[in-house]
């Protein structure tokens, strides 16, 4: 099951994900179309500067996830196969509930709407629009071996040239 | 939530009118600063590109992703391309600014500007002689030819030493007109123009040339014609120049061209008598940025503040009218003045505001609208709501007024004195510190600490601009603050009555240090990239400085910079301005936020200069 990870390193704070995603959940799917759109279509992933570091922040669809566990209406659910959580829009009352309960913090609101507004890790594309605009692959679209194999890989080579520098 | 207003300034009453914005729900460029975080890394890496339209483009710095723009443009181009622009903006402010005055002096010449007249008849003479005009109007239309001048040279540049224009001339960076440099980095920087970032850049330093040795210089030059020649006086600084019982005109922005008239106005015995009929005991103008340095060294008009304070001047409460001419002023003014009974006064045709009043300064009638202004801040008074006041009691004395003759006069009538103090070693070297606030930097932090520590090492301080004002407000321009300094430098300012930190002006009067650095060379016999000197700028955010910190190194001066300029993405971008210009032009730059750290870099530069020179 493919997962949207974040290489730390890598992320410059340009927000290209935050426009993508607001774009991608807007009716016109265009960065001109959506920007005359009312309400505003949000972001989903944000991307936040705490210490120095820059990074974007985005739902880990936890599994028994706590934003399922605590919706009353049942709004808030897990699909069972592929394991993202999403919302229905009809059931939402805008309790907040999941907003509280979030150990990330990136449950959003529309608030006229009084809907909780989260990442659906965009359904209906191969890759998601936040990983697909990312213009330093900060953000990967994969499966957590592939991941860490990356990271590995990174790690290694950095190694080597240490190593190698030395030697 | 709260911040803590420590984080902020390291100035009381700065920190005291944060803690009142925060309390009033008000909102300064501290609160914007942090909702920008974090700060888009292409753009503070310099590496986007929006020169055309198949882009915007940006290289990613990892090299995972594009490599080059859309036109095959390499980080190292777009880099280069970028900081030219910045250059160029730079020198195009200051130079415009030199412009207006330039063409006030020429309707003074003329006779078609009766508010103003000559002040500094000697000056005008040296000029006229200068450029081996005989008339005004001669010396105006020689002035006036330089900007449009096509192949030069600039007659300020022949000011320089010797052997810096052989130099310049050598490199191809001799300047040929004030207007030609900056159309040319524009057009370089079009799409597919110059795509090597050493000719980009050689073209950068001659353009930031054209600025300090040109427009700055004429500036700074026509002005003290017009409105006298700076002299030692005393005057305070900080908001608590504010009265509480007074019409508070605060003058902000950089042409001293309606200032100066502003000020005459609120002298004026019928301004005052109507200023008694509304409960004011007075009209007290204050000043900001460098439109306030301007008035503070010619007429000892006490400083409100800094770039920083100028949204805490208005949120005091206590200022009738906010008027503005030309550069730094926020667009944020306006809705802040909108919550206060502040009338936020535009004045320039080329300068226009949300939420200002807009009466345009012209030179014909320059005196009636400044006395217009000053009428419509008198009848503004009696709006102010007591409820909101708060006028910090902080103020700090402070001794302005040193201009390049007026540190000769200090010195008793040449160089000598000072040349004697630096070959002895009592004075080290000569800091020139300059530039403005930034919010990435706690505010005054980095200028008053890189002072303190440099005075204490013997080394005289040179300031300008913003450095200047966080300098008067810390005390540092009081000839008592030669306590602070180390025994060497003491002992000199003691003998001379002069503080250790000279205060010289706006920020086009760098151009007083360029000139104090070339009559300092010529006197030793030597280039000024050999003298024990060094430049920083702890704050700095401007394009005006980018043009600036460029000219300063262009000249031969070590350079400092407190704020990182967008040349990271580039590292052969990086590695000529911090390195490789050393051995084109004598010089380089240095980038340390640490103000300490950053004044042991200038005294290891100005100690090496002192053992090449034999002191």
């Amino acid at each position: 099951m493919k997962e949207v990870f974040v290489r730390l390193d890598r992320c410059l704070g340009c927000k290209s994900c935050e426009n993508a995603c607001a774009v991608e959940h807007s009716s016109g799917k265009s960065l001109i179309a959506a920007l005359s759109e009312k309400p505003a279509s949000l972001r989903r992933v944000y991307v936040e500067m705490v210490e120095g570091q820059k990074m974007p922040m985005i739902c880990r669809h936890c599994k028994d996830a706590s934003c399922v566990a605590v919706c009353r209406t049942g709004a808030m659910w897990q699909d069972p196969t592929s394991g993202v959580v999403d919302r229905h829009a009809d059931k939402c009352v805008g309790c907040w509930m999941c907003a509280m309960v979030c150990p990330n913090g990136v449950i959003g609101q529309q608030k006229d709407a009084r809907l909780a507004v989260k990442c659906d890790r965009c359904s209906g594309r191969e890759v998601p629009a936040c990983v697909e605009a990312c213009p330093t692959h900060a953000l990967i679209f994969s499966e957590e071996e592939e991941f860490s194999e990356l990271l590995r890989k990174d790690a290694a080579a950095r190694i080597t040239r240490i190593y190698r520098a030395r030697a | 939530m709260a911040k803590d207003v420590r984080d902020r300034s390291i100035d009381p009453a700065s920190r005291e009118m944060l803690d009142v914005c925060q309390r009033a729900g008000l909102e300064t460029a501290w609160d914007r600063y942090e909702k920008q975080q974090p700060q888009c890394g292409f753009g503070e890496l310099g590496l986007c590109c929006r020169n055309c339209n198949m882009g915007p483009c940006r290289i990613d710095p990892f090299g995972e992703g594009a490599i080059k723009g859309v036109c095959g443009a390499t980080a190292d181009i777009i880099v280069a391309r970028n900081f030219l622009r910045s250059i160029a903006a730079g020198a195009a402010a200051h130079s415009d600014h030199a412009r207006d005055v330039a063409h006030t002096f020429r309707a003074v010449a003329r006779g078609e500007a009766p508010s103003y007249g000559i002040k500094d008849q000697a000056k005008l003479e040296r000029l006229m002689k200068e450029y081996g005009v005989d008339t005004e109007i001669a010396l105006a239309d020689a002035v006036m030819a330089e900007f449009g001048m096509q192949d030069g040279p600039l007659q300020f540049t022949r000011r320089a030493p010797a052997r810096r224009l052989a130099l310049w001339k050598k490199l191809g960076i001799e300047p040929r007109g004030i207007d030609r440099e900056i159309v040319e980095c524009m057009h370089r920087t079009h799409m597919g123009v110059d795509n090597d970032y050493v000719s980009l850049i050689l073209q950068g330093l001659r353009t930031s040339l054209a600025d300090g040795w040109g427009g700055s210089m004429i500036a700074t030059e026509l002005q003290d014609v017009l409105f006298g020649t700076p002299a030692p006086t005393f005057s305070e600084a900080n908001l608590g120049v504010l009265e509480l019982n007074q019409v508070n005109v605060i003058v902000h922005g950089h042409e001293p061209l309606l200032s100066e008239m502003i000020v005459a106005a609120a002298a004026d015995p019928q301004l005052l008598e109507l200023a008694k009929k509304q409960g004011a005991a007075g009209i007290n103008v204050a000043g900001i940025c460098c439109t306030g340095n301007e008035v503070l060294m010619r007429h000892g008009v006490p400083a409100a503040g800094n770039f920083l304070q100028q949204e805490l001047a208005v949120a005091t409460g206590a200022v009738d009218a906010m008027v503005v001419d030309v550069q730094c002023i926020m667009p944020a003014l306006g809705a802040l003045a909108g919550c206060f009974h502040t009338k936020f006064i535009s004045t320039s045709p080329k300068a226009r505001f949300p939420g200002a009043v807009h009466i345009e300064f012209k030179e014909q009638t320059a005196r009636e609208t400044a006395s217009a202004i000053v009428q419509t801040a008198v009848l503004n008074y009696k709006n102010r709501n007591p409820a909101k006041v708060h006028i910090p009691n902080e103020k700090s004395k402070a001794m302005v007024g040193f201009s390049v003759e007026a540190i000769v006069g200090a010195l008793g009538g040449n160089l000598d004195p000072l040349i004697g103090a630096i070959k002895s070693g009592a004075v080290r070297g000569i800091g020139a510190v300059v530039g403005c606030n930034n919010p990435k930097i706690v505010h005054d932090y980095g200028h008053i600490n890189m002072v303190k520590e440099l005075i204490k090492k013997d080394v005289l301080v040179l300031t300008t601009g913003c450095n200047a004002q966080a300098c008067a407000k810390a005390g540092l321009l009081l000839p008592e603050a030669a306590d602070l300094a180390g025994e060497g430098l003491k002992g000199v300012c003691k003998a001379l009555g002069i503080p250790p930190v000279l205060h010289m002006g706006s920020c086009v009067d760098i151009s007083r240090i360029l000139v104090a650095a070339a009559a300092l060379a010529n006197a030793l016999g030597v280039d000024i990239s050999d003298l024990p000197a060094a430049g920083a700028a702890p704050e700095w955010m401007s394009e005006k400085a980018v043009s600036i910190g460029a000219y300063v190194v262009g000249s031969g001066v070590f350079t400092v910079l407190g704020t990182v300029p967008p040349v990271l993405g580039s590292s052969a971008v990086a590695g000529l301005l911090t390195g490789g210009a050393k051995d084109v032009v004598g010089a380089c730059f240095a980038v340390e936020p640490d103000p300490f750290k950053a004044a042991l870099l200038m005294i290891d530069h100005i100690d090496r200069q002192r053992k090449k020179l034999g002191l």
